[in-house]
């Protein structure tokens, strides 16, 4: 009996392998992708040209920074706590990874089709967090520290908005699996009716991603470069990849949430034979061009602004929406039948 | 007005605005040049990699003065010199440690025989310190490959000094 209960393990074990490679491996060159788009969007906007040199169109100069940053030594400050900064990219790199096993690409391009899929994003994405603080704390230094001291307030503040927002959209489904969030949207798009709960969204989602105008836990202006400072080579590459990997889980999460996920605009026929997945990247790809945009064309928070925003504006509105739904969808007898 | 301006905050009429201001800019030709593959112009001053300039009869115009040693401010220049059998006096080592230099022209300025002069090369990065202790014959070198533009830019520069 042993053995087989063995073999089925290892069967078990080597089939998902195989699909989390599948997922890991464009997800890793998405990312060096989008970190060019990143580039070049920024440069464009402000009519640079952004990298062209390296590869078509400079396509490969992620590459080539990726190769620059393995070639490079590693510094490990001599009073810094060795372990835990070793150890603060890692986890930043693996929960930004992490997270993409729920994110649907189609009705079964899943890898884990599991019950509470969201519940699971908005856990991971909130470890996130502990990447940075253990980052800036372990780097002994004061950029890191107050870098990360930003970082881990700026967060978790826009992690209570954000879990406020998903709560207006669950409210809608009546579902936590991230398939039957997009099935709810078949016939309307919740951009539609939670319009400015898309909106908060996408500045929370900003926020905690540490992007611009939110950047303020890397404000060279202030802070050298926040929580990395101390970090250099491929561990700087690290967080710099885990950073570039949350904004496009951002990006996937929007528009499983807001934009219909992997279904075409319409159901009729020349769109509806485009795979899923397609439809799925266009979104990511559409709300990071929105991501890169507004890094291009707003200035940076002060930090009280960025606070405020948080706590005495996006919470409460966020909040009033939630009411606002629940009403609705009571009033109107529309809640989803489906309850546990 | 400041009702005007509560409905802007809430609308992020800006913010949009800037967006679309964004996009459009997006598509208008690119302000910077594709610099490896083209270059800006330079001015007939510009003051960059140092050379060492020859007569068209291919003897060399320094007469080891010492006067760019003596008024380089970062006393990057080492001179030695000595009679040369026919009776001149040349240069024996001429040495420029381009990291000491400030590049600020003064031995250009100083040179009473136009040889030692900056040209307009501006890409002459190295991998290692030791390729920019340039030396005699390096510096020689640099004035028989750009002795066309050093002519034409002293050329120019003339009418002004």
């Amino acid at each position: 009996m042993e053995p087989t209960i063995k073999m089925e393990y290892i069967n078990i074990l080597s089939s998902e392998l195989y699909k989390i490679a599948f997922i890991l491996i464009p997800v890793l060159v998405s990312v060096a992708l989008v970190v060019w788009l990143d580039r070049r969007i920024w440069g464009a906007v402000q009519k640079r040209r952004g990298p062209n040199v390296v590869g078509p169109f400079g396509l490969l100069q992620t590459l080539a920074d990726a190769l620059k940053y393995i070639l490079k030594e590693i510094i490990i400050p001599a009073s810094s706590n060795k372990i835990i900064f070793i150890l603060a990219p890692i986890i930043t790199m693996t929960l930004a990874l992490v997270a993409w096993a729920v994110i649907p690409f189609s009705d079964d391009l899943v890898l884990a089709d599991i019950n509470v899929g969201i519940l699971y994003i908005f856990a991971v994405s909130s470890l996130g967090v502990y990447g940075i603080i253990m980052g800036g704390w372990a780097s002994n230094s004061k950029y890191p520290f107050l870098g990360a001291i930003r970082s881990a307030a700026q967060m978790v503040s826009y992690e209570v908005s954000i879990g406020i927002i998903i709560i207006n959209v669950l409210l809608c489904v009546g579902s936590l699996n991230l398939n039957d969030i997009i099935n709810a949207q078949k016939d309307l798009w919740y951009v539609i009716p939670l319009f400015p709960m898309f909106v908060v969204f996408f500045i929370s989602a900003l926020a905690e991603t540490n992007r611009p105008p939110f950047d303020l836990p890397e404000a060279e202006a202030e802070l050298v470069a926040g929580y990395q400072t101390e970090y250099s080579g491929m561990m700087y590459a690290m967080f710099w990849l885990g950073e570039y990997a949350n904004i496009l889980l951002m990006c996937a999460l929007g528009s499983v949430l807001f934009l219909g996920g992997w279904l075409p605009p319409i159901d009729i026929y020349p769109l509806n034979i485009v795979p899923a997945p397609i439809w799925m990247i266009l979104k990511i790809l559409f709300m990071f061009f929105l991501f890169a945009l507004v890094k291009a064309i707003v200035p940076r928070y002060r930090y009280d602004q960025l606070m405020r925003l948080g706590w005495k504006i996006f919470l409460p509105f966020s909040l009033f929406y939630v009411v606002l739904t629940a009403s609705f969808l009571f009033y109107f007898d529309k809640l989803p039948t489906r309850l546990f | 007005m400041t009702i005007i301006r509560i409905l802007k905050t809430i609308f992020l009429v800006e913010f949009i605005v800037a967006s679309l201001m964004g996009i459009k800019e997006m598509f208008k030709t690119k302000k910077t040049i594709n610099y490896p593959y083209e270059k800006g112009s330079i001015s007939p001053r510009f003051r960059g990699e140092h050379a060492l300039r020859r007569y068209p009869s291919g003897e060399e115009r320094c007469i080891a003065c010492k006067l760019c040693e003596a008024v380089c401010p970062a006393q990057a220049i080492t001179i030695e010199s000595t009679e040369r059998d026919d009776g001149s006096r040349k240069t024996t080592r001429y040495d420029i440690d381009m990291l000491k230099c400030i590049y600020c022209g003064l031995c250009q300025e100083s040179c009473p025989v136009d040889a030692i002069v900056q040209g307009p090369n501006f890409e002459f990065a190295t991998e290692t310190r030791e390729e920019l202790y340039y030396n005699k014959k390096k510096l020689l070198d640099n004035g028989d490959r750009w002795e066309e533009v050093l002519a034409k830019n002293i050329r120019l520069d003339k009418p002004y000094r």
